[in-house]
């Protein structure tokens, strides 16, 4: 028989008990929506993790280090890789050269110093590290007061909330645990901070040649790295004041005022590195002691890792933690799909139960169309399709069902989240490939629970199933 | 309807069918037994016979004398317990099931006492079902099916579904369905027996019509004996199974034969 009159005898069929078929047809749908809810809420959760993993930069990003930083040297790298006297150093064309690797976003230098800020004529020791454009997009500064710098050289500062609390002298409320940021933030967007860093300027004249020949060889070499290191003041407008910590992954060194990367780039400030390289540097290019390199997705870290290995310098990402977190979600998911398939098996019972009763009442019909010449094979694929069409329909209306029910869970956890004051997320995703699937998953699980239903059918005895009243 | 009440045409007997009157059907040491429980029941007990092509037969017999069982043996609806059906040099016994079901679907054509038309599809959806077991287009389909319910003079009642029409249309149907696929052979089994007897002689009537007038070949079991002398041109007699007389259509010595076999049986 074609399969368009096997669908057509099939709908037939299915609309003459449609009562009893449209139940069957319900629990197939109930068991798909609870697949399709299990399975939504498990990615729905990865991608919000995913989500904030990504933003927060931890798992696309890998810190760069040259072998030369013998305070950043551990057991495995002293084994691996060129001695640390002979290594590279990382500078700007080494910076640029990471960049252009595959894979990777952007590659900039890691500039921080300690400094002294002025702020009221009141001098404040701290960290100011130097942020690119792209960190605006981070998770990091959700929850600013203010705003991000408005261009990559403007002479703007963000403060960290610790930072901003040291300037006003207040001390976080006994018996609170957070400062409420706007609180902060008011009286000191648009203030003026005076920051007094060293700068690191290239001598115009090279090293007054010495007597000894050998010796002016090795000077001329040196030529270029001369450096005056002259005390110099930049003043920075507060625009900015960050609720969360951007660095909080740095520990000890983490900054908590943020310059514009640009603009740290052109104050030239001595980094503990231009002391250390200055014997080697054949040029005012910058000497960086860290690179911090984003990559496209967290999965192409390792490679990237392995590149920029090859090239001699250290590396470190967070890569294993994350891997470890996709194993969990995987596993969450598994579960949640095995408790979502229990439904869907009690449906599986009711088809097959549904359409053994089909048989029973459609004996003669089965008779009769053996009589005028239906072959096994036809009738086992009409009850087969049978079978099908509800998996699909079910199918269909379970996917339907399953994303409802997730809006509204949805949409419930979204409104007692925002009672808590905090945003709304979106936990639940039911992609393409889920509906797809369930479908799919529906059909497969329906023809599975045809296969006992429709062999019996088509052994039927014609002549008994004839006499059958 | 033409011919009713004509004189049925009278054919010399032909057990055996003549180099002219080609065999549709032989049967040949036919057997169909049945154990119910401890029982042997001998359905049908060694039977053989022969049916030239376009010819008439009626299978006569009291109840439970294995006239439907040699029916449904000769349809491929049953699998004897021994002996052969040949038609068409095809032995039935031999083929497998698939075989058997392509044989109903294209060689056969069936009506039965009650009918058997589904009852959730129209009578046009009826006529239209062995067609699409055997796959014909789609397009031409709808013409045949008219076609086949006008022959039997339905046409206007082709949506209509079986529980609405009277016996008489539900049996006219059915016919049109068993002729939609262009059977050389037509088994009727008691195709009368629900009907009123006027109903019935309009039925006999396309039946009779279409084995003269398409050559088709036509084994009807009945047990109305004149139903069967009026029609047929050939009486097969069956008692318990076995076959007791083949004539031509005339009162012989084998409804005596039929008659003692009957005695014998409630003797025991």
């Amino acid at each position: 028989m074609k399969l368009t009159d096997l669908t057509e005898l099939a709908v037939r069929n299915l609309r003459e008990s449609l009562l009893r078929n449209s139940l069957t047809t319900i629990g197939i749908s109930v068991g798909v929506a609870s697949l399709v809810a299990m399975l939504s809420l498990g990615i729905g959760l990865q991608q919000l993790a995913s989500r904030r993993l990504m933003k927060s930069g931890l798992f696309d990003t890998v810190v760069v280090t040259s072998r030369r930083d013998l305070r950043n040297f551990n057991r495995e790298q002293e084994r691996s890789g060129p001695a640390p006297g002979e290594s590279r150093i990382l500078d700007e064309p080494t910076r640029a050269e990471v960049e252009h690797l595959p894979n990777v976003l952007e590659a900039y230098p890691d500039i921080r110093f300690i400094t002294e800020l002025r702020y009221d004529d009141k001098p404040h020791l701290t960290t100011v590290a130097a942020l690119p454009a792209s960190a605006q997009s981070t998770d990091a500064f959700e929850g600013i007061q203010g705003r991000f710098f408005s261009s990559n050289t403007a002479p703007e500062a963000i403060l960290q909330k610790t930072f901003a609390e040291e300037l006003l002298g207040r001390s976080p409320k006994p018996g609170l645990d957070e400062t409420n940021v706007a609180e902060l933030a008011a009286p000191l967007l648009g203030k003026e901070l005076i920051m007094r860093y060293a700068q690191r300027e290239k001598q115009g004249t090279p090293v007054e040649p010495s007597s000894n020949n050998e010796a002016n060889s090795d000077n001329e070499a040196l030529a270029g790295a001369a450096y005056s290191v002259i005390s110099r003041e930049q003043k920075l407008t507060i625009v900015g004041v960050a609720d969360l910590d951007p660095e909080s992954m740095r520990g000890p060194t983490r900054g908590r005022v943020f310059l514009p990367l640009g603009l740290a780039e052109t104050l030239h400030v001595m980094q503990p590195t231009d002391l250390r390289e200055i014997s080697r540097a054949a040029s005012d290019q910058p000497v960086y002691s860290s690179v911090s390199v984003r990559v496209k997705n967290p999965g192409q870290v390792q490679k990237v890792e392995d590149a920029i290995k090859k090239m001699g310098f250290n590396t470190f990402s967070i890569l294993d933690a994350s891997r470890s977190i996709q194993q969990f979600f995987k596993v969450l998911d598994v579960f949640l799909g095995i408790f979502g398939s229990l439904a869907l098996a009690v449906a599986f019972i009711g088809i097959v139960n549904t359409l053994v009763m089909a048989i029973l009442e459609r004996r003669r019909e089965i008779g009769i169309m053996k009589a005028i010449g239906a072959s096994d094979a036809d009738v086992k694929k009409l009850f087969f399709a049978e079978a099908g069409a509800m998996g699909i329909l079910g199918g269909i209306v379970g996917v339907a069902l399953g994303w409802a029910i997730g809006q509204v869970i949805n949409l419930g956890t979204n409104v007692y989240l925002k009672q808590q004051s905090f945003p709304p997320e979106h936990f639940w995703a039911v992609p393409w490939w889920l509906v797809l699937f369930a479908i799919l998953f529906s059909f497969l699980v329906s023809l599975a629970a045809g296969l006992y239903p429709a062999g019996r059918a088509a052994r039927l005895d014609p002549v008994q199933a004839l006499r059958y009243e | 309807m033409d011919g009713l009440d004509k004189p049925t045409q009278r054919n010399p007997t032909a057990l055996e069918a003549s180099p002219a009157n080609p065999p549709a059907i032989r049967v040949e040491q036919l057997c169909r037994h049945y154990r119910m429980g401890e029982t042997l029941i001998r359905a049908v007990d060694g039977v053989t016979l022969t049916v030239g092509a376009g010819e008439f037969v009626a299978l006569l017999g009291s109840s439970g004398s294995g006239k439907s069982s040699v029916l449904n043996l000769i349809a491929g609806l049953d699998r004897p317990t021994s002996g052969n059906v040949i038609v068409q040099h095809r032995n039935l016994a031999e083929l497998s099931r698939e075989d058997l079901a392509r044989y109903r679907l294209h060689t056969v054509g069936m009506v039965f006492q009650s009918f058997n038309l589904i009852a959730s599809m129209t009578l046009a959806e009826n006529v239209e079902l062995p067609m699409r077991f055997a796959e014909v287009d789609r397009g031409k389909r709808e013409g045949l099916v008219r076609e086949a319910l006008a022959r039997v003079g339905l046409q206007a009642r082709m949506n209509h579904r079986p529980s609405e029409l009277s016996g008489g249309e539900q049996q006219r149907a059915a016919l049109a369905r068993a002729l939609i696929n262009r059977p050389q052979l037509l088994l009727a089994d008691e195709p009368t027996g629900n009907l009123d007897s006027r109903t019935g002689t309009e039925i006999m009537n396309i039946v009779r019509e279409l084995n003269q007038q398409l050559a088709m070949t036509v084994v009807m079991v009945t047990h109305e004996r004149a139903l069967a002398e009026r029609y047929a041109q050939r009486l097969i007699f069956l008692a318990d199974g076995k076959l007791v007389g083949d004539e031509s259509n005339s009162v012989t010595a084998a409804s005596k034969a039929m008659d003692q076999a009957g005695r014998n049986r409630e003797s025991r």
